[in-house]
């Protein structure tokens, strides 16, 4: 165990660690300001705003400080070290350095979208002074709405970092940002005709300190300090990144990667940052629905789930081996357990299924190396999965425990189209419909037909019940990703209209009392099913647990 | 924090003397207050038979200002509807259309029935886009009416800077006091000294003119 001293406080190290002198002092409680340096990149300390003084115990028990200040970010702690954050020469160092960053910049944070998150505004609040002393004109650069699709540059902002061409090199290997000229001309741009569209672009956005590039799609759509922020699980894809859902007045905003080692670590691809829009689709299923020969007619819950608790009962008397269920691998965990448990209450020779898993090429690995290859298994950073769901493994896991086997969607549409299903209750939830007008064709000789989604699609338009459920934005509870990782997902806007949560539909089918409470569900999930015993406590934190016991947290 | 028994003092009605307690002169002497006014010249107003003289610094229904060529001088920055406590401001941005600007108000709307015109949104807008005027005789007959959106915020403008009765406040036409030359706060004069000669924020005076009425202020 090593000491290093950091200020007035000492810190511990442990003998394998590396760590530089940002994160010990943030051990030590206190921040050290910094621009260039991010966990996930390399060191650059070209910035210089992280300086701080560093000195040595002498064995004799004096201290001798170096007569230079030091960038933080680029010494790495060592034992016997003494650093000093916050005394005069490290703080006149770190004010001198806001004062230069500040010297072209525009200071337009009324207009500005990074304003309220912007480390320019933190750190001259914190560490810099409180007026310009700078008399001559700035110099003044056009933006460039050019960079990527999603991205655009406020030139004059921008404090070269330099934090997004390393993003574009290291991590998605696509190096498409450059900084171009020298000293104070100095830009970033890309070369011309090739902007910055690669599948982790956005990512520069979340990286960049200051409001130098915005992302198009939240641009002066809201101001930042009005957003509120719940921690969820992107649903996009099977890799399950740890996101951050921004929201105001139940109006999803923005995603954003929340770091998360044990998941995908520090990103989060385009794909799933920009898809959530469909929780806003204007063609939401707001109100249940019931088919009387061509029309369907809105009803209340409570009118509808009576007659459909009935139906469903009476059928699965006569034939139990007709009642199908199919869990969509959009379900929480706690869904389509409390699903499998309604439908098994009615008899358990009722039939479940898996709803359609979608597979959209293979998966996509990061970096690329310079002809744009896919690196190695051990060498990569990220991966955008190809199966696009995120909870295939909590459902089949589910269904497994119940069933034994685990009948594919096309059994099911084998045995509609034999005329062996009487019942079938589908569960959707797939932002794109998953339902095709085929599955309509295979489906048709179907007895009754009930449908719990989120949008319209060919099934909707022939089924006899139509619940809308909510979107992952929309429920608590867990998903399962690629590798065993349990995640909580949580709620942060209110499904529209009439709309509920599936979980919540399942518990007025089971005739259970009150509203769905996500960690009891998961309490008794884990009770009830030897594989999710894991998630016992209820409570999984917010980096989650590995139900195969691997990488603990 | 609860108050301890040592710190309460119990303070008795002083008592009545005979001449209290014969209630009559007082009954008078309210008579009389009531007489008094009768003969005195009347303060009341007739509203609404007769305009009232309010102070120019009244609050009343907002506008929003224009800039020299006409447009909303609103940036969207929404300071207004975060300052605002009876939140009543909306507001949807845009990308300006005008290349001199990032931003625009597409839709600015002020519940009017909703404010308490306390002012803080004028003293929040950091470009002086949104003044409250003097204007106070506001109707409407619904609600609806009552939210006033930009054209009719922007027509407000219009009205009372034809009729010349911008707000004592106004900075309009000028810049906020965030864009004017800020002097180190070393370089500012002993606190009382302030006004004296150096530059504050709302004084567009130049140097030389503050030190020539510094200096008169001094041999006066
Ligand atoms: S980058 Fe930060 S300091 Fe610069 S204008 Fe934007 S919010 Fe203000
Ligand atoms: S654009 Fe942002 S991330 Fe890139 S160098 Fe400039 S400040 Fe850094
Ligand atoms: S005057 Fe006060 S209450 Fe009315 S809009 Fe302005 S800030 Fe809001
Ligand atoms: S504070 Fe001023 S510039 Fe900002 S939104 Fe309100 S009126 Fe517009
Ligand atoms: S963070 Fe250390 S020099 Fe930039």
């Amino acid at each position: 165990m090593a000491v290093i001293t950091i200020n007035d406080k000492d810190v511990q190290l442990a003998e394998s660690e590396r760590l530089n002198l940002i994160q010990a002092a943030q051990r030590a409680g206190y921040e050290v300001p910094h621009y260039c340096w991010h966990p996930a990149l390399t060191v650059v300390a070209s910035c210089r705003m992280c300086l701080v003084e560093v000195g040595e115990k002498k064995p004799d028990g004096t201290v001798a400080m170096q007569p230079r200040v030091v960038p933080a970010c680029q010494t790495p702690a060592r034992p016997g070290m003494v650093v000093r954050t916050n005394s005069e020469k490290a703080k006149a160092a770190q004010a001198a350095t806001l004062e230069y960053l500040l010297l072209n910049h525009p200071l337009d944070c009324p207009v500005c979208d990074q304003a309220g998150e912007c480390y320019l505004q933190d750190y001259s609040y914190k560490f810099g002074r409180g007026y310009s002393r700078f008399k001559e004109d700035k110099i003044i650069r056009p933006d460039k709405d050019y960079i990527g699709e999603n991205i655009a540059l406020f030139t004059d902002r921008c404090v070269m970092c330099s934090r997004c061409v390393r993003f574009t090199r290291e991590i998605s290997g696509t190096a498409e940002l450059q900084i171009i000229h020298r000293g104070a001309h100095a830009e970033i741009d890309v070369f011309p005709g090739q902007p910055c569209n690669n599948k982790l672009a956005g990512n520069v956005v979340d990286l960049c300190p200051v409001g130098a590039l915005c992302s198009k799609d939240f641009l002066y759509k809201q101001r930042v300090w009005f957003l509120k922020s719940t921690s969820s699980v992107c649903p996009r894809c099977s890799t399950g990144c740890s996101i951050t859902i921004d929201h105001h007045k139940d109006i999803v905003y923005r995603l954003r990667p929340r770091a998360n080692p044990q998941a995908q670590g520090w990103f989060m691809c385009d794909e799933g940052r920009f898809g959530y829009k469909y929780i806003n689709a204007a063609d939401r299923l707001i109100s249940p629905m019931v088919r009387h020969d061509k029309h369907t007619l809105y009803v209340g819950w409570e009118e509808v789930l009576p007659v459909l608790r009935r139906q469903v009962r009476q059928a699965v008397t006569e034939a139990p081996e007709s009642a199908w269920l199919v869990l969509s691998p959009w379900l929480t965990c706690e869904e389509a357990y409390l699903a499998v448990r309604w439908f098994r209450s009615l008899s358990p020779q009722t039939r479940l299924a898996s709803g359609p898993v979608p597979v959209v090429g293979e998966d996509d690995r990061y970096p690329k190396d310079v002809h744009g290859n896919p690196p190695p298994l051990d060498k990569t950073l990220f991966t955008i999965r190809a199966e696009k769901c995120p909870n295939r493994l909590g459902v089949e896991a589910i269904l497994k425990h119940y069933q034994g086997t685990i009948h594919s969607f096309d059994a099911v549409l084998e045995a509609a189209r034999r005329g062996e299903v009487r019942v079938l209750y589908l569960t959707g939830g797939y932002p794109e419909p998953g339902w095709t007008s085929e599955h309509c064709t295979a489906l048709e000789g179907v007895g009754t037909l009930i449908v719990q989604d989120i949008l319209p699609s060919p099934l909707t338009s022939v089924a006899k019940y139509i619940l809308p459920g909510a979107a992952f934005a929309e429920k608590d509870g867990t998903f399962v990703n690629h590798a065993g990782l349990a995640q909580a997902i949580h709620r942060a806007v209110q499904p529209p209209g009439e709309a509920r949560s599936d979980a919540r539909i399942f518990v007025d089918l089971l005739e259970r009392r009150g509203l769905p409470h996500a960690p009891a569900l998961r309490a008794e999930l884990a009770s009830e099913i030897p594989c999710f015993a894991p998630l016992n406590a209820g409570q999984i934190g917010p980096l989650g647990v590995f139900l195969n016991g691997e990488g603990k947290p | 924090m609860p108050i301890k028994p040592e710190e309460v003092r119990w303070v008795a009605p002083p008592r009545m003397g005979l001449w209290e307690r014969l209630y009559i002169p007082a009954v008078l002497q309210g008579l009389g207050t009531t007489l008094s006014h009768m003969v005195r010249p009347a303060v009341t107003q007739q509203f609404p038979d007769e305009e009232p003289k309010l102070p120019p610094n009244y609050r009343g229904v907002h506008r929003l200002n224009r800039d020299e060529q006409g447009r909303v001088k609103c940036v969207a920055c929404y300071l207004c509807a975060t300052a605002c406590p009876a939140h009543c401001i909306d507001i949807v941005a845009a990308p300006s259309p005008w290349p001199d600007r990032e931003k625009y108000p597409e839709i600015f709307v002020i519940d009017e029935l909703r404010c308490i015109y306390c002012g803080m949104c004028e003293e929040a807008c950091p470009v002086d886009a949104i003044e409250l005027t003097t204007l106070y005789d506001l109707t409407g007959l619904t609600r609806r009416e009552m939210l006033f959106d930009k054209e009719k915020l922007l027509s407000v403008y219009d009205q009372t800077a034809a009729a010349g009765t911008d707000p004592p406040r106004t900075r309009r036409g000028r810049l906020g006091p965030a864009s004017e030359p800020l002097v180190p706060i070393n370089q500012l004069g002993p606190s009382s000294g302030v006004g004296a000669n150096a530059a504050h924020p709302s004084d567009n005076r130049t140097d030389s003119e503050r030190a020539v009425a510094a200096k008169a202020s001094s041999e006066a």
